[in-house]
C-alpha cells in the first residue's frame, strides 16, 4: 500500500564521489518488499524544488522499521537532501512502482545483478534477497571512474562481484558488457538498473533465459497520474500502447517496452 | 460540510473541491489513496475521439514553484473513455467533470454528444486552451470568434452544462470569456497553464522535447486570481477557478475573486492527499472568515458593499 509518511533521518553520509546513502526510519518499511521499487521524496518544505524526486529503495530492514537510499548530489534537489542531517525529518510517498521479481528465481538457479552508477543500489537489496533464497548472485556494477565506485563490498557478501570503470582507474577497463560478455555463464536471470545505453546493450545481449530492466525517466506524481513518464511497448512501438514508468515498472521484462 | 455545498450548473456538490483536469488521470490511481467520494467533482483528463500518445519525453520540467508540462492529451480515445473509464468511476458518490479535445470541431462535438450521455457526467468542460498539441487546443481558445463557435456548437449537442476552459495566453481574457459567455457556456473554468520553457545548460536545447510546455503550480496563482477577479466582473455565468491552489487559504483567496468553486491541480503531485485535506480545513477557515457559507466568499474583493471580518489566524 502507499503510503505518505514523515520519516525520520537516521544517518545520512556520502559514500563515494557525489553519491550519499540516507538511512530513514517510519513505519512506511513495513510496506516494502520488492526490491528495485522507489520512494517519492520531498527534499524541501518549500516551492523551490517543488516536484518530488523519485529515488530508488536500496536495502530494507524490517526489525528496525528503517531503510536506505542512495542518490547522486546533483542538481538542487538532491543537493538539499544532502544537507539532511541525522533526527532532521523528509516526507517520503511510498512505495512505489513494481520492482524486480525476486520470488520468481528459484533456489539452486543462476542470476546476474547489473547496475550501472547511481543503477547500482536496487540490487544491493534484490541480492540480499536472492542469496537469502539460496540463488547465487553474480554482481557486474560499472562506474565512471575509482572515486565513484560503491556497494562492492556490500555486494560481495552475496557472491562474486565484478567491477568495471569507464576510465580503468578501478578494476576492469571499460563497461559492464565486457565483463559479461568474458563470464561465459548463461543466466537464468539478469537483473539490471542503470543508464539506457546500458540497459539497451543488456537487452540486445541475451545473458540469461530471463532479463528484467529498471528504467528510469523524469516523472511527476510517481503514482501513474500524470503521464509524464510513458514509454511505449515493444509490440506497438509507433502506436497508442503505453506503458507508465512510474506504476506499470520501473521494472520491465526485457523486449516489453521500447528503451 | 454545509457550509461548503455548492450548487452549479448541472452540479450539485458537496463542497468546491476537485482535481483539476490533467492531474488525476481517471481517478484510478488516487483511488488506492483515498475514498473518491470525499471530493466535491473530479475533473477527468482530457478526452479526444481517438487514442492519444502525446508528445516525446522528457515531458515535464521543474520550475521555482512550478513546473512546464508538455504531455500532448495523451488519452485512450472517446469509445475507451465513455466504456470503461467513467463507468469505473460509478462506483463513487462522485460527480464527473468531463474535459473534452480535439483538433477540429467536429472532434469536439463528437466527444461532447457522447461523453454528456455518461450517466455520472455532470458537465463538459470544453478544452480550449492546452498549449502542448499543434492543432486544436489553445487555437480555439485564443481565438473569440472561434471560441464562440465551438462553444455554441457544442452547446447543441450537450445533454449537460458546459463550462469553458480558458486559456491564460491572449492579452484580453475578459474579451473570450464573452465570447464563449455568449455562445451559451454555462460556466467557466480558469485558468489553463501559461505557455513556458526551460533550457538545458549542459545541451543548450529546451528540457521539454515539446520545446514549450504549460507552467502550472503555485507560480502561476497570481495570475489566476487576476483574471477571474477582473472575468468574474464581466460575466455572469459561474467560473471555477485553478492555477496554483495548494491550501484551503488558496481556494478562499480564489472565492474571493470572484470564483465559485475551484479545482487543485499540480499540488496533488506534490501532496497526492491534498484534496481531502483542503475538504477538512475549509469549514473552520469559512467560518474564521465571517462566512456562514463559502459562497457568500465569491467577488468578495469586488464586491464593495460588503467587509470581511478581520482575518484571525
Amino acid at each position: 500500500m502507499i503510503t505518505q509518511e514523515v520519516c525520520t533521518v537516521v544517518s545520512n553520509r556520502q559514500i563515494a564521489d557525489s553519491i550519499y546513502a540516507m538511512v530513514l526510519s517510519g513505519n512506511i518499511t513495513d510496506a516494502m518488499d520488492q526490491p528495485g521499487q522507489f520512494v517519492h521524496v520531498k527534499v524541501a518544505d518549500g516551492l523551490d524544488p517543488l516536484l518530488r524526486r523519485p529515488i530508488s529503495i536500496a536495502s530494507i530492514n524490517k526489525e528496525d522499521r528503517s531503510f536506505m537510499i542512495v542518490y547522486r548530489k546533483q542538481g538542487k534537489g538532491t543537493s538539499l537532501l544532502a544537507e539532511k542531517q541525522s533526527g532532521m525529518t523528509v516526507d517520503v510517498l511510498g512505495p512505489l512502482g513494481n520492482g524486480f521479481p525476486a520470488a520468481e528465481v528459484k533456489p539452486g538457479q543462476t542470476a546476474i545483478l547489473i547496475g550501472g552508477g547511481v543503477g547500482v543500489p536496487p540490487m544491493y537489496e534484490l541480492a540480499k534477497q536472492l542469496a537469502r533464497n539460496g540463488v547465487k548472485v553474480i554482481s557486474v556494477i560499472g562506474f565512471q571512474s575509482e572515486g565513484a565506485v560503491f556497494f562492492e563490498q556490500e555486494l560481495a557478501r552475496f557472491g562474486a562481484v565484478y567491477v568495471t570503470t569507464a576510465d580503468g582507474t578501478y578494476g576492469r577497463k571499460g563497461f559492464v558488457t565486457d565483463i559479461l560478455g568474458d563470464l561465459g555463464t548463461t543466466a537464468d536471470f539478469v537483473f539490471a538498473c542503470g543508464p539506457t545505453p546500458m540497459l539497451r546493450a543488456i537487452e540486445n545481449g541475451q545473458y540469461g533465459a530471463k532479463t528484467y530492466l529498471s528504467l528510469e525517466e523524469r516523472m511527476g506524481c510517481g503514482i501513474g497520474a500524470c503521464f509524464a513518464c510513458v514509454c511505449h511497448t515493444k509490440e506497438d512501438p509507433k502506436g497508442f500502447s503505453y506503458k507508465k514508468v512510474c506504476s506499470d515498472g520501473p521494472v520491465f521484462q526485457a523486449g516489453e517496452v521500447v528503451i | 460540510m454545509s457550509s461548503l455545498s455548492i450548487r452549479l450548473p448541472g452540479l450539485n456538490l458537496k463542497n468546491p473541491v476537485m482535481p483539476a483536469s490533467g492531474c488525476f488521470g481517471f481517478g484510478r490511481e488516487f483511488s488506492q489513496l483515498y475514498d473518491l467520494s470525499l471530493l466535491g467533482a473530479i475533473m477527468v483528463k482530457a478526452t479526444t475521439p481517438e487514442p492519444r500518445f502525446g508528445n516525446p519525453t522528457p515531458r515535464v520540467a521543474e520550475t521555482p514553484g512550478g513546473m512546464l508540462n508538455a504531455i500532448g492529451l495523451q488519452n485512450p480515445g472517446l469509445e475507451k473513455v465513455y466504456h470503461e473509464e467513467l463507468p469505473w468511476l460509478e462506483q463513487f458518490d462522485v460527480p464527473i467533470i468531463a474535459n473534452i479535445a480535439g483538433s477540429t470541431e467536429d472532434d469536439y462535438v463528437k466527444v461532447a454528444e457522447q461523453l454528456s450521455k455518461a450517466p455520472n457526467v455532470h458537465a463538459l468542460e470544453l478544452n480550449i486552451s492546452c498549449p502542448n498539441v499543434k492543432t486544436g487546443g489553445i487555437a480555439f481558445g485564443t481565438d473569440p470568434e472561434m471560441a464562440r463557435t465551438l462553444t455554441k456548437k457544442v452547446k447543441e449537442v450537450s445533454d449537460v452544462p458546459v463550462y469553458v476552459k480558458l486559456s491564460p495566453n491572449v492579452s484580453d481574457i475578459v474579451k473570450i470569456a464573452k465570447a464563449v459567455e455568449d455562445g451559451g457556456a454555462d460556466g467557466l473554468t480558469m485558468i489553463n497553464t501559461l505557455l513556458g520553457m526551460r533550457i538545458d545548460l549542459m545541451t543548450g536545447q529546451p528540457i521539454l522535447a515539446n520545446k514549450t510546455g504549460g507552467l502550472s503550480g503555485p507560480s502561476v496563482k497570481p495570475v489566476a486570481i487576476r483574471m477571474i477577479y477582473e472575468v468574474s466582473q464581466y460575466v455572469s455565468i459561474p467560473i471555477i477557478g485553478m492555477g496554483g491552489i495548494q491550501s484551503a487559504e488558496d481556494v478562499i483567496e480564489f472565492f474571493l475573486a470572484g470564483a465559485s468553486a475551484a479545482a487543485v491541480g499540480t499540488q496533488n503531485f506534490v501532496d497526492p492527499f491534498v484534496c481531502p485535506k483542503i475538504i477538512d480545513e475549509l469549514p473552520e477557515l469559512v467560518t474564521r472568515l465571517g462566512a456562514d457559507h463559502i459562497s457568500e466568499l465569491t467577488g468578495r474583493s469586488w464586491k464593495k458593499h460588503e467587509r470581511l471580518a478581520y482575518y484571525r489566524p
